[in-house]
């Protein structure tokens, strides 16, 4: 409890206390360890020499990495998955900017249902979703359909896009938007002059978390990817309930290395966002 | 969907009293329903310190720590599973240092049993606990706890009166979304699940892959549906929707 001024702690700062305060710090720090751990271990046994699992690794070899790149099964996989993930982020941002817009500026009845509405495929249970997309799209034969996918993941994905996107809305003064339309400016202008500038981080990053959505996306993809629209998910669980071997793992660091990638510049996009926004604010 | 459920080819309710009938669907709903409250539990147990951490430390060092809650969340599921097959099972990374230690003899069964799957869901879950507990306590003013030093309340009693009760808001919104997403859970019981570990999405999986009934699984889905929607509805009566998402409109 250090962050409180001296002259409130120094009375209780008594050793019981302190000990407390180090079961306290060694818990914390043993959970981040739980959450973190999992997530670097794959990495070692992605290099290993052996086939089966072991660790530490006994020797160092890239050739899960060549099977992955070397092996048709799952390069096209890969393919399937990055082009779903391209179109369902466009798809999404296309659906969910004018809505976040609607939602946010908009002064009508209901926003505030509508707005839930929207976000429920975000608690509702994915494989409810799965099973409704499946019978709907089975009934049209469009199982193994690559856009059949892109569709289904838009559902879960426009959710995140909207989130992103209407906070960014509401982080900057609308004064700016009245001012742009004093001068003159209509409406569709303003948006393309004054509002997407200052939106544009929010909205990059919703796009790519509407990407990655799609990219790691497995429930669905179990029930829709047939056999032609085989994902990269899919390929890694039927790969999982085949073979573990640790061509799994090589992809699995590659995909983490993915997430870390999108995170900087998620956290990039964010400064700069801020920074805009603070420049505006000196000006003013 | 809901269509389809009393549709078998024409109407009836035959589906729905299937579920009832049959124990073993009852024992997998059970089950289902335990699993989740057990994981939801050790999510809050786990994530509460760390969300407590997150609010009393400088800006810059919960950053910091907010990547080791993030990075877990936008990985694949499917590779923090393979990870916790790789750390758990018969020649993982548990037992070969267990053997090594001499601690046991024989490699101890660490996967595909329910123990697995709650360690693997609690990992899943956690962060989902953590943002909207860190989005509630970073809302408390933390002169109130000073106001209770002053006056004279130890530092345990300070917490348990005055802070506690203050980030039961974010407890409730964190127990809920964590439930809410147990109990549609797949994947986790899927993979690090033992025979025993059937869950009802695995069912409907089962239904539509193997067993070709397309009604029946609808009409699983449908009570999935249905119990989510009830427990939702009721919380969100006591918590506002909008705590969830740590944002409102």
């Amino acid at each position: 409890m250090n962050e409180y001024p001296g002259e409130f702690v120094k009375t209780y700062d008594t050793p019981k206390i302190s000990s407390i305060e180090i079961l306290f710090y060694t818990f914390c720090g043993l959970i981040f360890l739980f959450l973190i751990l999992p997530i670097f271990i794959v990495f070692p046994i992605s290099i290993s020499s052996s086939k089966y699992l072991e660790f530490p690794p006994r020797g160092l070899s890239l050739q899960w990495y060549r099977n992955f790149f070397g092996a048709k099964e799952w390069v096209s996989a890969t393919l399937t998955s990055i082009q779903i993930a391209t179109m369902t982020s466009l798809l999404a941002s296309l659906l969910g900017i004018p809505t976040a817009l609607a939602l946010t500026r908009g002064k009508f009845k209901g926003t505030q249902f509508i707005y839930s509405f929207l976000l429920s495929p975000m608690i509702l249970p994915v494989i409810v979703i799965a099973l409704a997309v499946y019978l709907h799209f089975a009934r049209l034969h469009l199982v193994g359909n690559v856009y059949a996918l892109m569709l289904a993941h838009t559902v879960l994905a426009v959710p995140i896009v909207l989130i992103t996107v209407s906070s960014s809305l509401q982080g900057f003064d609308q004064n700016l938007e009245h001012a742009a339309m004093n001068l003159g400016a209509n409406r569709i202008k303003t948006f393309f002059k004054v509002t997407f500038p200052l939106i544009k981080p929010g909205v990059i990053s919703g796009a790519l978390f509407a990407f990655i959505t799609s990219f790691d996306e497995i429930v669905i993809a179990i029930f829709l990817s047939g056999s032609q629209a085989i994902t990269l998910p899919r390929r890694m669980w039927d790969s999982i309930h085949e073979e573990i071997d640790p061509t799994i793992a090589a992809v699995s660091s590659l995909l983490i290395f993915t997430s870390i990638l999108l995170l900087l510049s998620v956290a990039i996009l964010r400064r700069r966002g801020e920074r805009i926004r603070g420049e505006l604010e000196n000006r003013s | 969907m809901f269509i389809i459920s009393f549709m078998d080819p024409t109407f009836t309710l035959r589906n729905y009293i299937r579920i009832y009938q049959r124990p073993v669907y009852i024992m997998v709903i059970l089950n289902t329903f335990r699993l989740s409250v057990i994981v939801t539990f050790f999510a809050l147990i786990l994530g509460y310190p760390i969300a407590y951490l997150l609010s009393h430390t400088r800006k810059g060092v919960a950053q910091i720590l907010m990547i080791f809650l993030v990075l877990p969340f936008w990985t694949s599921i499917l590779v923090r599973m393979y990870a916790w097959m790789v750390i758990l099972g018969r020649n993982g990374i548990i037992n070969s240092l267990l053997l090594k230690l001499g601690v046991i003899s024989t490699p101890i069964d660490l996967l595909f049993n329910t123990f697995s799957v709650i360690v693997g869901m609690v990992h899943f879950l956690l962060p989902f606990m953590v943002f909207p507990l860190y989005s509630v306590m970073n809302g408390i003013d933390k002169s109130l706890v000073m106001a209770a030093y002053n006056l004279g309340a130890t530092p345990f009693k300070a917490f348990l009166k005055i802070f506690f009760p203050l980030s039961l808001a974010g407890v409730g919104a964190g127990l809920l979304i964590t439930f809410i997403l147990a109990v549609g859970f797949f994947i986790t019981p899927a993979l690090l699940g033992g025979r025993r570990d059937v869950v009802i999405s695995m069912l409907i999986e089962n239904q539509i892959h193997v067993q070709f009934n397309w009604a029946f699984a609808s009409s699983l889905a449908f009570v999935l549906l249905i119990f989510t929607l009830i427990i939702f509805n009721i919380s969100s009566r006591f918590l506002g929707i909008d705590r969830i998402w740590g944002g409102k409109l």
